[in-house]
């Protein structure tokens, strides 16, 4: 990236300060050494150790896509990067008073402490590569529900956390999902008992703060029989001129009758590769919805997906990308059926501007079994400006006659004569392209949260400025 | 201070074919006009060029609100000034409520932040008068709407964002009787010595509920032709063939 280039974009994003904090320890390179010291840091036990080395070595086995976009930069750039940073601090704190004051600092410009006061269960902070904070409501802990650091997790629930851990999400399942069983580091445990209903939502923040950094985050969910979770995760980075890095899993497991959310708001910087897998287990009568929204980043490869595993089990994945210049998101969402009277959808709306490109990435596989499977798939695209891209790859696998399976997808383009209407109401052009963007987005949108709605709806106004007329 | 609205020897094209060529017209603060002429004679585009759609290049002329040229102002500036468009086909747009949509124009329309109830107080008023179904503000924007729906709904706009000029492009087409009574209610109960309306229309229909002060005829890209109200019945029974004999168009 030029200095000119990059100017600009850190005028348009608010979040790219950095701080000055001097991480205890830095470590460089991707090899089995790293792996070792990472696990010793952490006082790990000697299963998971041999996790780590194993998943590494099928990290190395493993290919690179030959799909998808384009990855060779980050590929060059795969010895350069610190895989783990440990920012000053003993402890995943339950006090922000615990908090070193300089990170405190930046999740409070980022509103965190007060969004915990005000609309959510409990907040879970990282920085770099170790979560230093985490709290739930008083009440929730004594329900029983865990909400911890995935250190804290091994640490503390090691049967629970080794029944569960990988079984969604194995090391095998991807490249980058094996990376990520090599090197994780922070992330949340959650686990909610049988019946319990967290009605409020619980938030992990994730920042990124050193330069030439990847972050592995790891987050397993537990939604016992019955219960009742919203998890939202948000991240954000400050602006460098090198390339960054962002490799999650997130594994669900949503017992018999359980309800969970999961919620994604995306935003980093478009240094940022960002390369997520997060897959859901549903089984019987329950439902997980997957809500994820993309708006930062250089490149996102990110398809949530659900599958099916119960009888009458049920999933939404919902999506929103926006891609603008520089920046390729390939996002979607897999749907898997594998027993009877389970059903799911995908709606996917993506918009791309300038010389942004999105591409919609979808699989919806129905097995033998799945008598009666009911899909719906959306994917809606609409392109800002004359150079903006879409492509959509929706692919199939039904082996099931009995399967109802719809599949509807529109390209639009922001139409000057939609502008000029709203813009003869006396709404600036600016705004009135955003509120069309808003408009389009809409049916996802009205999923979220109210606080959260009105965020995305503050950087959609952002990222539109300018860019018509 | 001249209270009108001045078109003076307006000329605009597109893609270098002009449309407009030499538009005279004036419309004064407290009076109706309306706009007849002949398909393609230019009418909606005379109404969007006043309205500001950068689609067409002005090449020549003036458009003068309260004495101000606004050719240089883009769409929302003039309509801030008291300009107003109602659609001769209005656009649909996606997962935006006429509520939202609205409350946002109405804030624009006058600088300010409009309280929640003041907002809904002045919605209530124009759907009452228009008849209309209270849901159908929470409905998305001309979304699936009727040709009627549609013009209802710019006529709904037209009441809540109070121009002070309103250019109504054959707001009556495509409307029933009963709709069109309506319609015009809703136009009328603007009417005041603070409100000027150029109506477009085809038909004599309308202006015998939205009664004019003023007919002005179009053919070819100019005003040939302006009278009283007796005008638009003339039109009626002769056509506009005789008009553009006289004019040599
Ligand atoms: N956007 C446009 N592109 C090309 N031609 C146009 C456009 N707008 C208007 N015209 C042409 O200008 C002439 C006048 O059109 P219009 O203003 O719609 O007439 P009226 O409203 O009086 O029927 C017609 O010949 C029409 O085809
Ligand atoms: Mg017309």
């Amino acid at each position: 990236m030029s200095d000119a280039e990059l100017k600009h974009i850190s005028e348009d994003y608010r979040w790219g300060f950095a701080d000055d904090v001097e991480p205890d320890v830095k470590l460089k390179g991707l090899n089995a050494e790293v792996v070792r010291a990472i696990s010793r840091l952490k006082g790990e036990p000697q299963w998971l150790l041999d996790f780590r080395l194993k998943s590494l070595e099928i990290y190395f086995e493993k290919p690179w896509p030959t799909w998808g976009p384009d990855l060779s930069e980050l590929r060059r750039q795969m010895d350069d990067f610190y895989y783990y940073v440990k920012p000053p601090t003993q402890q995943d704190a339950r006090s922000w008073d615990d908090v070193p004051e300089e990170i405190r600092r930046t999740y409070e410009k980022l509103g965190i402490p007060e969004a915990e006061q005000k609309v959510l269960a409990g907040v879970g902070a990282q920085y770099d590569s170790e979560m230093v904070y985490h709290s739930i409501k008083e009440e929730l802990g004594k329900q029983g529900v865990i909400f911890k650091s995935i250190e804290d997790g091994v640490k503390e629930h090691e049967e629970l956390f080794r029944r569960y851990f990988s079984k969604v999400v194995p090391p095998t399942d991807n490249k980058f999902a094996a990376l990520n069983s090599a090197l994780f580091s922070g992330g949340s445990f959650v686990y909610v008992p049988p019946g319990v209903e967290v009605e409020v939502p619980l938030q992990a923040y994730f920042r990124v703060n050193t330069e030439g950094f990847g972050q592995f985050e790891r987050t397993l969910i537990i939604l016992d029989k019955g219960a009742k979770a919203h998890y939202i995760e948000g991240c954000t980075a400050p602006i460098y001129t090198s390339e960054a890095l962002h490799t999650g899993v997130i594994e669900i497991i949503v017992m018999d009758g359980a309800e969970s959310r999961y919620t994604t708001i995306q935003n980093w910087p478009v240094n940022m590769y960002n390369l997520v897998t997060q897959r859901a287990l549903v089984h019987e009568n329950a439902y997980h919805m997957w809500l994820d929204g993309n708006l930062g980043s250089k490149v996102t490869m990110k398809y949530p997906s659900s599958v099916l595993k119960g009888r009458g089990a049920k999933s939404e994945i919902l999506s929103i990308a926006f891609a603008g210049d520089g920046q390729h998101l390939d996002t979607g969402g897999k749907l898997i059926f594998m027993n009877p009277d389970a059903s799911g959808s995908i709606i996917s709306k993506s918009i791309s501007k300038g010389e942004g490109r999105s591409s919609y990435r979808g699989l919806v596989k129905v097995a033998p079994a799945a008598e009666r499977a009911k899909v719906n798939v959306e994917c809606d695209a609409l392109l800002v400006n004359e150079n903006s891209k879409t492509d959509t790859y929706p692919y199939m696998e039904i082996a099931n006659e009995t399967a109802s399976v719809g599949h509807e997808a529109t390209v639009s383009r922001l139409a000057d004569d939609q502008i000029f209407y709203l813009t003869t109401r006396g709404i600036p052009e600016d705004e009135a392209a955003a509120l069309i963007v808003r408009g389009f987005i809409e049916p996802v949108a009205k999923e979220l949260p109210l606080e959260f709605a009105v965020e995305l709806n503050r950087l959609i106004e952002l990222e539109m400025e300018g860019s018509v007329g | 201070m001249a209270n009108k609205l001045e078109i003076r020897d307006l000329w605009a094209e597109i893609d270098g074919s002009p449309i407009l060529k030499g538009v005279d017209l004036v419309v004064p603060q407290g009076e109706v006009h309306a706009l007849m002429g002949p398909n393609g004679a230019g009418k909606s585009t005379l109404g969007r060029v006043i309205a500001g759609d950068p689609s067409y290049q002005v090449t020549e002329g003036e458009v003068l609100l309260d004495g101000e040229n606004i050719l240089q102002l883009k769409p929302d500036e003039r309509a801030r000034k008291g300009l107003f468009l109602a659609f001769q086909y209005p656009l649909e747009v996606p997962g935006v409520t006429i509520a939202n949509f609205l409350r946002l124009a109405l804030q624009q329309r006058f600088g300010r932040e409009v309280p929640l109830s003041e907002f809904y107080n002045k919605l209530q008023k124009a759907i009452e008068v228009l008849e209309w179904d209270e849901s159908y503000v929470t409905r998305y924007l001309n979304e699936g709407f009727s040709g009627g729906e549609k013009k209802r709904n710019e006529v709904l706009q037209l009441m809540v964002l109070e121009p002070k000029y309103a250019i109504l492009d054959e707001t009556d087409s495509g409307l029933d009787i009963d709709a069109l009574k309506v319609v015009s209610k809703g136009v009328n109960a603007m009417r005041g010595p603070e409100f000027a309306a150029l109506v477009i229309t085809h038909y004599q229909r309308l202006l015998n509920y939205i009664v004019p002060d003023v007919v002005h005829v179009m053919v070819d890209g100019r005003v040939v032709k302006t009278g009283g109200k007796d005008l638009a019945l003339e039109l009626e029974e002769r056509g506009y063939d005789w008009l553009k004999a006289e004019v040599g168009a």
